[in-house]
Formats: structure tokens, sequence, C-alpha cells
């Protein structure tokens, strides 16, 4: 039996070392080899909508954007903050339907009524979620995907805003060129913010909090202040992309309390590697348009997503965006142990 | 240093469930005392720093801290008053570099109010506050020990970056919850001064300790606490010659008599 085994070798590459901090001022290869991922990005993002065959693809990526911002803020909310939320179809919910009301019942354009629910949606769910800040585990979880089933039965049930059928004649933006590159551009900017964020000392201190609760409290600062910072992020970030989408489809209604926006992005999270936050927006730009091919497939299409889920899981695990990281900064070698 | 005493604990009672984990313990400390509490495993000492810092919630008693009551409040805000602690067993940020596990606790309020360890007021750049601190509890500075992930540490650095996580509050009280256990006779050695110095520099400490020749040396006052209850206190001679304290460490006489029968 051959006893000689084999190790693989993971080595930095040199340019990845000689740009190091201010290194990188060194020259025009070392700045390209830092900024060119970010340009490709920005770049590709912006090039999207001029590049796609039809309105229906259009379409397509501004569905893929308003998924970007829930992954983002799953991602941000379970890998920086430790608070593992299902609450994608609670924070679209919310969002949408109050801008809906912002935009029906007081006449604000969809530019205004963004934001405007964007925040005021980001304080309802703060403060609904409130109450379970201070559990571990999976609480927060579960409260979250309780959230959304149980609004949309109330307003079922109770035949408040236009109950099963939903509020109507919500304006569109102005043209789908403005309608795309807002949802684009909302993308990139909370990408780069929320990047930025957790690498500042507020960022650190979140992240504290996911490490070792304990500790943060020991050194004299409230955890529950910091997680409901931090929920106000993400929800902010999930209820911006809820109200776009009533704009987009010019109606709201308890559709928008539907499972998939939560589940959707978790799964394009362990797709496109978590913690990442750049990978969950590039697994929803591979999932989102992989869904809309399958529609041929009729309910098929299911079992074929489940099957790439799956594989993915199985296979790839760390996610694309660590596996393509680590291509780009390392290279591999086989040397005999 | 006034005569009123810096943190006086009255009839603190813990129960777990029917089990007394402190029974109606009463003792004071005075500024810029060094107070040692020992006891066999399972007597309540950490129970006791748990409760003092508000960790868990006393089931009765009162703690007051400079005259004010502190029984029940929120941890951080304890923490923020100056009262802090370390954990037995050591909770450091595993995934950060050493010096930016003291960016965390310069960025509460009271380390922006005090400036930190030796700020006077005025807080200067975390990062660079960080390893001064670090350098003075003894991380070598011009090594990469301070730049080294947590999880790599060795149990000494890890002992001395939870007295460093205190001292980024600047704090007027410190419970160390076993900061020599664990480590080795020459890592206590060069700890034991770091105490000292500590005191001089007017931080009245709570120290529960195992090693107990160490702490002897250090400690002005001893408390022993048997199932949860006051032994005794005094001086290191006093309480070593105290027939209960043998008692509670070696077993009764009874009982050593009963073993010689068998």
């Amino acid at each position: 039996m051959n006893t000689e085994q084999q190790r693989k070798e993971r080595l930095d590459r040199g340019i990845k070392v000689r740009s190091d901090g201010l290194y990188a001022l060194m020259g025009w290869q070392e700045l390209t080899y830092l900024t060119l991922p970010r340009l490709v990005l920005i770049l590709g993002f912006l090039a999207l909508p001029l590049v796609m065959p039809s309105m229906y693809w259009n379409r397509v990526i501004t569905i893929v954007c308003i998924y970007a911002l829930l992954a983002l803020s799953f991602d941000f909310l379970a890998h920086f903050v430790g608070l593992v939320s299902l609450g994608g179809a609670f924070f679209i919910g919310v969002g949408g339907y109050l801008s809906a009301i912002f935009n029906t019942s007081f006449g604000i354009p969809p530019m205004l009524s963004i934001p405007m629910a964007a925040l005021s949606g980001a304080i309802v769910c703060t403060v609904l979620l409130l109450p379970c800040l201070p559990l571990r585990g999976v609480y927060f979880a579960i409260v979250t995907l309780m959230y959304p089933l149980a609004l949309a039965r109330v307003i079922e049930a109770t035949d408040i805003l236009g109950g099963t059928d939903g509020i109507l004649g919500i304006d569109s933006f102005p043209n789908e060129w403005v309608e795309q590159y807002s949802v684009i551009l909302l993308v990139l900017l909370f990408l780069f913010a929320i990047r930025r964020l957790v690498n500042t000392d507020v960022g650190l201190v979140i992240r504290a909090v996911k490490d070792n609760d304990q500790a943060v409290r020991a050194s004299g600062m409230s955890v529950n202040f910091y997680k409901a910072g931090a929920v106000f992020i993400g929800s902010a970030m999930g209820c911006m992309g809820g109200a776009c989408l009533v704009h987009v489809y010019m109606w709201g209604g308890i559709s928008l309390f539907a499972l998939d926006f939560s589940i959707l992005p978790i799964a394009a999270t362990v797709i496109g590697g978590s913690g990442t936050l750049v990978g969950p927006v590039l697994g929803c730009l591979i999932l989102v348009p992989i869904s809309e091919l399958l529609r041929d497939f009729g309910t098929l299409r299911i079992v074929f997503y489940s099957i790439l889920l799956v594989c993915f899981v199985v296979f790839r695990s760390e996610g694309l965006m660590v596996y393509g990281e680590r291509k780009y900064h390392q290279f591999e070698r086989w040397v005999k142990v | 240093m006034s005569d009123q005493p810096i943190l006086e604990v009255k009839d603190l009672t813990k129960a777990f469930g029917g089990i007394l984990a402190l029974n109606r313990v009463n003792f004071h400390l005075n500024e810029g005392e060094i107070l040692g509490i020992i006891g066999p495993n399972g007597s309540g000492k950490t129970t006791i720093v748990n409760c003092i810092t508000g960790f868990i919630r006393a089931t009765s008693g009162q703690i007051f801290f400079r005259g004010k009551n502190i029984t029940g409040k929120a941890a951080h805000k304890i923490a923020d008053m100056g009262v802090t602690r370390t954990f037995q067993i050591m909770r450091p940020y595993f995934s950060l570099p050493a010096y930016k596990n003291l960016v965390i606790p310069l960025f509460s309020p009271r380390a922006k109010r005090t400036g930190g360890w030796r700020g006077g007021g005025k807080l200067g750049d975390r990062n660079t506050v960080g390893i001064d601190i670090l350098e003075e509890i003894g991380f070598e500075r011009d090594s990469r020990v301070p730049y080294k992930k947590a999880s790599s540490l060795p149990t000494g650095y890890l002992k001395r970056l939870e007295l460093a996580r205190c001292l980024a509050l600047k704090p007027d009280i410190i419970l160390c919850d076993e900061v020599f256990s664990g480590l080795s006779m020459s890592e206590i050695a060069s700890m034991v001064p770091l105490i000292e110095r500590l005191q001089m520099d007017g931080v009245t400490l709570i120290m529960i300790e195992h090693r107990l020749r160490e702490l002897f040396r250090v400690a002005d006052r001893i408390m022993v606490l048997n199932f949860g209850e006051k032994l005794t206190e005094g001086t290191s001679d006093e309480v070593m010659a105290n027939e209960k304290v043998k008692e509670a460490y070696f077993g009764s006489e009874e009982v050593e008599e009963v073993m010689s029968y068998a």
C-alpha cells in the first residue's frame, strides 16, 4: 500500500500580500487587483438593465434586487448579529402595506413614500420584535416566522386594508428606467454601507454581541440596545424592498406576507456564501432567474430548485463567494507529507 | 479614604430551586483593599460575583455600592457604575485580535466618560489605548502577541485579557473570578505584582481563588464560604488557625475517625 500522502497547501498570492494596506499604492497592478472585483460588481449591476433581452427580463432584474435586499438583511442579522431571522415576509409585508397606504391614502409620490415606508416600517418591526430580543437561540426565528402568518390572517379575517382584494391603484415608478436603477442603486448602497458598518467600532460591538454577549454586558453596554439597532437596520432594508415591490406591481395584498420572501433569501445566502454580504446578492442573481426559467415546468420547478439547493449544501456548503475569494487571493498546490 | 465601605452586602441569599447557593451572606469591602474569598467547590463563590455584578438576580438581600442600592440592576448598568468582573471561564471575542478585544469595552459609555485606564477623562484612539492597556497588563508591545487572534492565545494571556477588559472601563472595583487558576508558577509569579500594582493605583479588588499561597500574599482580608454560608472572616493567619475552616476543607474529625476504623 502506498503510504505516501499528499496534502493541499494554500498560499497567498504575491500580489495579495503586495497590495495590503498602504502598499496598494505601489502601482497600477496592485490597485487593479484591489478595485477590479468591486468595479466588476458595480458596473455589472449598472449594465444589467441595458443588456436584458425583453421587458419581462427587465422586470426579473427588479425582483432580483428586491430579493437581494432581503438576503443582505438576512446575512447581516444572522452572521454579524447572531439573530437568525425568518422575517423576510414580515419586513416585505410591513414595508409594502405602509408604502401602499402612504401612496393611496395620502397621495405621497413613490420616490418619497418608499423611504418613508422603510423608516416607519423599520420602527414598527423593531418595536414588534423587541420582546424576543433578550432571548437566545431559535426564538427570534420562530417569532419572525409567526408575525407574517398572523398578520396575513388578521387582514383576511377583519377585512381591513382591502382584505383579500388588497390595495389597488398604487402609483408606479415614473418609468421603468427609474424603477430599475432605483432598486439597483439601493442594493449597491446598502451592500457597501453594511460592509463599512461591520468594520467600524460600532460594527465591532455588534459582532461582539454575536460572539459573546456576556462579555459585552460585562463591558457596560446593553446587549438589547445593540440588537435593537441591528434589527432596525435589517428591517429597514427589508421594508425598503417591500415598498419598492408594491410600486412595481402597483398592487399590495396579503401575498406580500408569502413565505417565499423568507425562504429564498436564506437559500441565496447559502449559495452565495454566508457572512460575505456580496455572496447573498450574487445568490439572488442566480436563484431568481433560475426560478423564472423553470416556470415552464410548472410545479415541477420546485423539484429542480430543491435538487440544486441540496447539491450546493452538500458539495459547496461554503458558498460561491468564499470559494471565489479563495481562488482569487490564494493558489493551491499538492505537497507530499 | 472615607469610612463608608465602597461595597456592602447585606443578607445576600440566592436559591436555585430548593438549593440555597447563598444563605444570608453579609460582608463589606473598604475602598482600596483586596478581599479574598475562599471556600471549597460549590460553596457559592462565583454566585456572589454573579449577584453583585447583576448577571443573576439575588433571591433576597441588598447590595450597596458607595451607599447606593444596586440590587436587581441590569448587569451593564452595574458595570457602567464601575463594578466590573472577570469570568472564570475566559470569555474573549475569539475571532478578534487581542487589541481589538479592547476596542469593544472602550466603546462603552463609561470608557467614553473616563477615557479608559490612565485616560484621565479623555479617550484617545481606541486601537492605541487598547494596546497601551495590553502592554501594562503584560502583553509585550513590540512582539506580535497583541495582534494575535484571541483564539490562538494561551490561558495566561486570556486571563490577562479578562483583566484588561475591566481596566478599559477604568473600574472602581474588579471582581476577579480565579485569575490565578490554570496558570503556571512563573505566570502566577508575574501576575501577583500586577495585582499589587492595581491596588496601588486605587482599584478595590475581590479575589476568588483556590491558590491560597498567592492569595494570602496579596489579600488584606480573607472571607471563607462553605455551603453558601460565611464561615469566618479575618487576616490570613486568623483564617488558617480557625478550626471550622480546616473542617470545611479537610473534613471533620468524626469523619476522619470513621475513616480510620474502616
